[in-house]
């Protein structure tokens, strides 16, 4: 079984703003990139299991195939350094999209 | 006019410092401008309400007095963006005098700018009664007169127009309040007739510095060149190189969305870029397309107190208490309550952070734990400091003595790596606005002033 985390070259989290959190899927291969946006994996449902978020919580979820990435960007329930924030930055928030298990593409 | 227009960006945040080497190689072409970001939301609220900066003085002097010592003497103008972290006044006075001290250091003087992003309490109460007032996400609530009235700090990211007025009347340093990131940068473009698109769009590059490279960082420089229907990037530092990838893959940094950027009076579409390479490390970015809004709208900015933390860190390493943690904390926390019954449970909050067992994501944690050690933070944030503090020190006494079902180390709970162990932090700060505002006038004032080396005062 192939993860996220071992094809992506970057896979990172960030603040978008005090109340977004953005994760950053970037790779090194067309192949690779096209290997996961067509294994149909990456979907809002799969992102609200993996953040326990609601679908609404998810504000874009979106590829870019210049850049051989893409991009969910998801509300936070606690601005950035507001009491009961763990994350100021947002740049630990990656870690659950790691372990993501990537399925052969239905058509291939 | 046809010629190309060379702005470098020291590095990505002034204060992170940066090779002098890169900078130098930068001098070697014919530049525009020197341009650097001081400023983020990403530290959090604290820096804005408290009015404070997250790097230090002493860092912000040693990068900008290699900008000025090279800057003035060439005429390439200075511009900082969200000076002194936030932009508001009092980041804003703090640069100045840096500025003043290094220019006197150096007997030099100078043109200064200085363009005010702060807007008052009665200003943002006025915008809401008209209607000019909107949340900028679906999660942040609508701005309520009680938030405007406890909000002290209020800043507004301004776009290029002031800058590129403050350029016009030949300034040579000019320090922006608070700006929208790449605003300082496409300023120069947008001054010399370049395109704003392009403009915009390099700027959204160059204010993280070499980020856009590879190895990226924040802390190295990085030129970028733009011409009539393209721009170019290129590292500085021959340790680093800009591929095709690297660039388009930095429009994603810290955005909501990778190819839709909003702006202040526009919105950018990168969607149809083209990046390609034209000669080794030298990237040619085209496509970019500057689309102006219906309405001018800037993106608000504000910070207010709203408690005192006072906070412990501590060390377990019993197997015994690793096992039953939650259930110790919650009957540390009913028995503080109970004690200070005396107290509205509204007034305070206490909250346990487990590191090493779900510290980062908290109830979102889905792997299960396995470990022998726990680190753990816990902090009482309440209406005044006296209040979190001393309610914090009962929380850490029950906790460090509490006899647990099952116990067999008697004589203490917790590993303390200080004393004291229990550290006041001061006012904890919220966003409390971060709306956007209908602009119906230019509303970023411009200050020019003379900075510096005075002649006749040093005879």
């Amino acid at each position: 079984m192939t993860v996220l985390g071992d094809v992506a070259k970057v896979l990172r989290s960030k603040n978008s703003g005090p109340f977004e959190i953005t994760l950053d899927v970037l790779f090194d291969s067309k192949d690779d990139y096209d290997r996961v946006k067509q294994s149909g994996c990456i979907t809002k449902r799969t992102i609200c299991d993996l953040y326990r978020v609601k679908e609404e919580q998810i504000h874009h979820l979106v590829f870019f195939d210049q850049a051989l990435g893409f991009k969910v960007t998801i509300s936070r329930d606690i601005s950035s350094g507001s009491v009961g924030d763990r994350d100021v930055y947002g740049a630990q928030q990656h870690a659950p999209l790691m372990k993501l298990a990537i399925h052969q593409s239905e058509e291939e | 006019m046809n010629t190309d227009i060379r702005i470098l960006s020291p590095c990505g945040m002034l204060g992170y410092g940066f090779p002098e080497q890169s900078f130098m190689n930068g001098l070697k072409y014919e530049l525009h401008g020197i341009v650097v970001d001081a400023g983020s939301t990403d530290g959090g609220p604290h820096k804005l309400g408290a009015g404070v900066s997250i790097v230090s003085k002493r860092a912000v002097k040693k990068d900008l007095k290699i900008m000025l010592s090279a800057g003035l003497p060439r005429n390439i103008p200075i511009i900082i963006g969200s000076a002194g972290g936030s932009g508001a006044r009092t980041h804003v006075n703090w640069t100045l005098a840096i500025i003043d001290e290094i220019l006197s250091e150096l007997e030099m003087e100078a043109k200064v700018s200085v363009i005010w992003a702060d807007f008052t309490q009665d200003e943002i109460h006025q915008a809401k009664r008209e209607g000019r007032i909107q949340p900028l996400s679906p999660n942040i609530p609508p701005l309520t007169d009680e938030m405007i009235d406890t909000t002290k700090s209020i800043v507004a990211q301004m776009g290029h127009e002031p800058i590129v007025e403050a350029l016009q009347a030949g300034s040579e340093i000019i320090v922006c309040g608070r700006a929208y990131d790449p605003s300082p940068f496409a300023a120069i473009g947008i001054f010399h007739g370049k395109d704003p698109g392009l403009s915009y769009h390099l700027g959204k590059i160059l204010e993280c510095g070499a980020l856009c490279a590879e190895p990226g960082t924040t802390k190295d420089s990085i030129l970028g060149t733009i011409g009539e229907d393209s721009f170019t990037v290129q590292s500085l530092n021959p340790a680093r190189t800009c591929s095709p990838t690297s660039v388009a893959a930095h429009t994603f940094y810290e955005k909501e969305h990778p190819y839709i950027l909003h702006g202040p009076g526009f919105t950018l579409d990168l969607e149809d870029c083209r990046f390609e390479e034209t000669e080794p490390g030298i990237v040619r970015v085209s496509g970019s397309r500057y689309l102006p809004a219906e309405k001018y709208f800037v993106k608000l900015e504000g910070a207010r107190r709203v408690a005192y933390r006072t906070f412990v860190i501590a060390g377990i390493r019993d197997p015994i208490l690793i096992g039953k943690l939650e259930e110790v904390e919650d009957y540390v926390r009913s028995q503080a309550r109970e004690y200070y019954s005396e107290i509205p449970e509204s007034d305070y909050q206490i909250r346990f952070y487990n590191y090493g067992k779900n510290g980062v994501l908290g109830s979102k944690e889905t792997e299960p734990f396995q470990g022998h050690e726990v680190g753990v933070m816990f902090e009482v944030v309440a209406r005044t400091q006296e209040l979190a503090s001393s309610i914090c020190a009962t929380v850490r006494s029950t906790f460090l003595h509490y006899g647990y079902e099952g116990r067999k180390a008697t004589a203490g709970n917790l590993a303390f790596p200080f004393a004291p162990s229990d550290i006041e932090f001061g006012p904890v700060y919220e966003f409390s606005v971060y709306h956007l505002m209908e602009l119906t006038d230019n509303a970023f004032r411009i200050e020019f002033r003379k900075g510096g080396y005075k002649h006749d005062r040093a005879r």
